[in-house]
């Protein structure tokens, strides 16, 4: 069968990819880009670790068919530090050890950013809701939630 | 993933032109939206189109809200409807159902067209191992009715299938008397919502009234004296990210503390969207009391069948009347 040609960004650089029909988005990035950052949990939709953004919404790369990212802007977790220097999130991620086997840690991130991105100011409330559909068996949540609230803080305090 | 020709028309003419259809397993083509459903059934082979349309780009996806009340574009994505400014101040109840429905990431992707669509989540027919689904495959029995049918519904079943309707969105809409508007190579055409969905009964395998090619391109809601004092109270077995064991969504007329009117429809037990007229007939003219309520409720319960593990969802739906009821009622 014939692949579609697809043209698209992702992480501001222009990508064309051939793919099948069938291919989501989650496995092209996989196995032909290699960002392999992504991951996939579940297939489903249920653990957000293949979380990317697309026009800037976040969304679950495995619920989407490769080919629908035509024309459009994608980020991916590798385009989060810039060069060297680690986003704030991965930073605190880090030094509070807001990860354990780290298979969440990307989507996690990618979901935080694109919280803070819209709302440098949320409840904790609103960072577990907003958290919800990103699950992770190891950390118990604790030391995730309060990572972004404190980059949060630290955000809004440099921003000032 | 099963295999299948991906079309991306360049307009929604040559869309139509497909013969696509949505909400039956033997329509050899299917539309596309935001793919949270659809992809998920073709991966589990549980949907095999030859052919896959996408609406991408093609469907209006504006939220407008005037004095006639809300207009709903079918490419509306869950999460912009479930925070624009007039749909929370105007129809709480719609941006209820959306806020505790699925995930922000979910949310971001599905749209209002496939909400209405979204397949049934009884285990059976998304588990193409079992062979009995006569949703899936007609004529092949129902695992359901004599299996595990925790989830399942109590009411509008058939003895060819009793899966429950998941959308939270559908029922919320049910209760306001929205309709949809259907664009087919025909033409246009519109229809209630309550008479978009079809029961089961022995054709299961079609579940709305679509004709091949016929898409959702708008949802219409009314405006109404009840919307403003509207809520949608879901019961589920966690706090969130989690589909219905049994909701219920109510909106209000008060006159002081007296009921003029009241919407009350139920989610979670229904093989549809299902609004309770007696429920609601009972509730015009009578007050908060505790006591009536339940009175009225228990009108929801009439006709209801359990199938042995669901049998709870008999009381637990009267229960969420009252309760979705009381919460709506104090409210200012
Ligand atoms: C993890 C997870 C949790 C979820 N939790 C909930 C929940 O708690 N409550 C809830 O209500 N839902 C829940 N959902 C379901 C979700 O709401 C639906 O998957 C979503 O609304 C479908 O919209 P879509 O645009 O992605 O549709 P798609 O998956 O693209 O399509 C679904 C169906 O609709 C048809 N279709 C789409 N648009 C049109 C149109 N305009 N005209 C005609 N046919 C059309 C397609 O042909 C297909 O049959 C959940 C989903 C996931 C993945
Ligand atoms: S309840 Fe309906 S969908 Fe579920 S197994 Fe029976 S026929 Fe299939
Ligand atoms: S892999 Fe996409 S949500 Fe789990
Ligand atoms: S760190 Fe292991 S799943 Fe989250």
């Amino acid at each position: 069968m014939a692949k579609l040609h697809i043209s698209t960004t992702i992480n501001g650089e222009p990508i064309e990819f051939l793919c099948d029909p069938p291919q989501t988005m989650l496995e092209v990035l996989r196995d032909q880009l290699g960002l392999t950052g992504s991951k996939e949990g579940c297939g489903s939709g249920d653990c957000g670790a293949c979380s990317i953004t697309v026009d800037g919404r976040l969304v679950c790369s495995c619920l989407m068919l490769a080919a629908e990212a035509e024309g459009h802007r994608l980020e991916t977790i590798e385009g989060m530090a810039r060069g060297d220097q680690l986003h704030p999130l991965q930073k605190k991620f880090v030094e509070l050890a807001a990860l354990q086997c780290g298979i969440c840690t990307p989507g996690f991130l990618v979901a935080s950013k694109a919280l803070l991105d819209r709302n440098p100011n949320p409840t904790e409330t609103e960072v577990r809701y907003w958290l919800a559909g990103n699950l992770c068996r190891c950390t118990g949540y604790d030391k995730i939630i309060r990572a972004v609230m404190e980059v949060a803080a630290d955000m809004r305090e440099t921003a000032r | 993933m099963h295999t299948f020709i991906l079309e991306r028309p360049r307009d929604l003419a040559a869309a139509l032109a497909f013969h696509a259809q949505a909400g039956r397993n033997d329509a050899p083509a299917e539309y596309i939206a935001g793919g949270t459903d659809m992809v998920q059934l073709l991966q589990e082979h549980v949907r095999r189109p030859e052919r896959l349309v996408s609406l991408a780009g093609l469907l209006d996806g504006h939220i407008e809200a005037g004095p006639q009340g809300l207009r709903l574009g079918a490419a509306a994505t869950m999460a912009d409807v479930a925070v624009h400014p007039a749909v929370v101040e105007q129809f709480p109840v719609i941006s209820e159902a959306l806020l505790n429905s699925a995930s922000p990431q979910v949310r971001n992707q599905a749209t209002m067209g496939g909400n209405l669509l979204q397949r049934t989540r009884c285990p059976y027919f998304r588990d193409v191992g079992y062979a009995a689904c006569n949703k899936r495959s007609p004529g092949s029995g129902c695992s359901a009715i004599d299996g595990e049918n925790r989830w399942h519904a109590v009411v509008g079943t058939s003895d060819d299938c009793i899966a429950a309707n998941p959308s939270d969105l559908a029922v919320a809409l049910v209760a306001l008397e929205a309709g949809v508007e259907l664009r087919g190579a025909g033409g246009q055409r519109f229809v209630p919502l309550i008479d978009f969905h079809r029961l089961p009964g022995n054709t299961p395998h079609i579940e709305s009234v679509l004709e091949p090619g016929e898409v959702i391109a708008a949802i219409t809601v009314p405006a109404s004296s009840t919307a403003r004092r509207s809520h949608y109270l879901k019961v589920r077995d966690r706090a969130s990210f989690e589909f219905a064991v049994v909701s219920a969504a109510v909106a209000l007329d008060m006159d002081g503390g007296r009921i003029r009117a009241a919407r009350v429809a139920l989610g979670g037990v229904g093989t549809k969207p299902w609004r309770v007229p007696k429920v609601e007939a009972a509730l015009a003219g009578g007050s908060l009391d505790p006591a009536v309520l339940r009175r009225a409720a228990a009108l929801a319960a009439e006709g209801a069948q359990g199938r042995g593990h669901n049998d709870f969802k008999i009381e637990l739906m009267q229960r969420a009347i009252v309760r979705a009821i009381e919460t709506a009622g104090a409210r200012a």
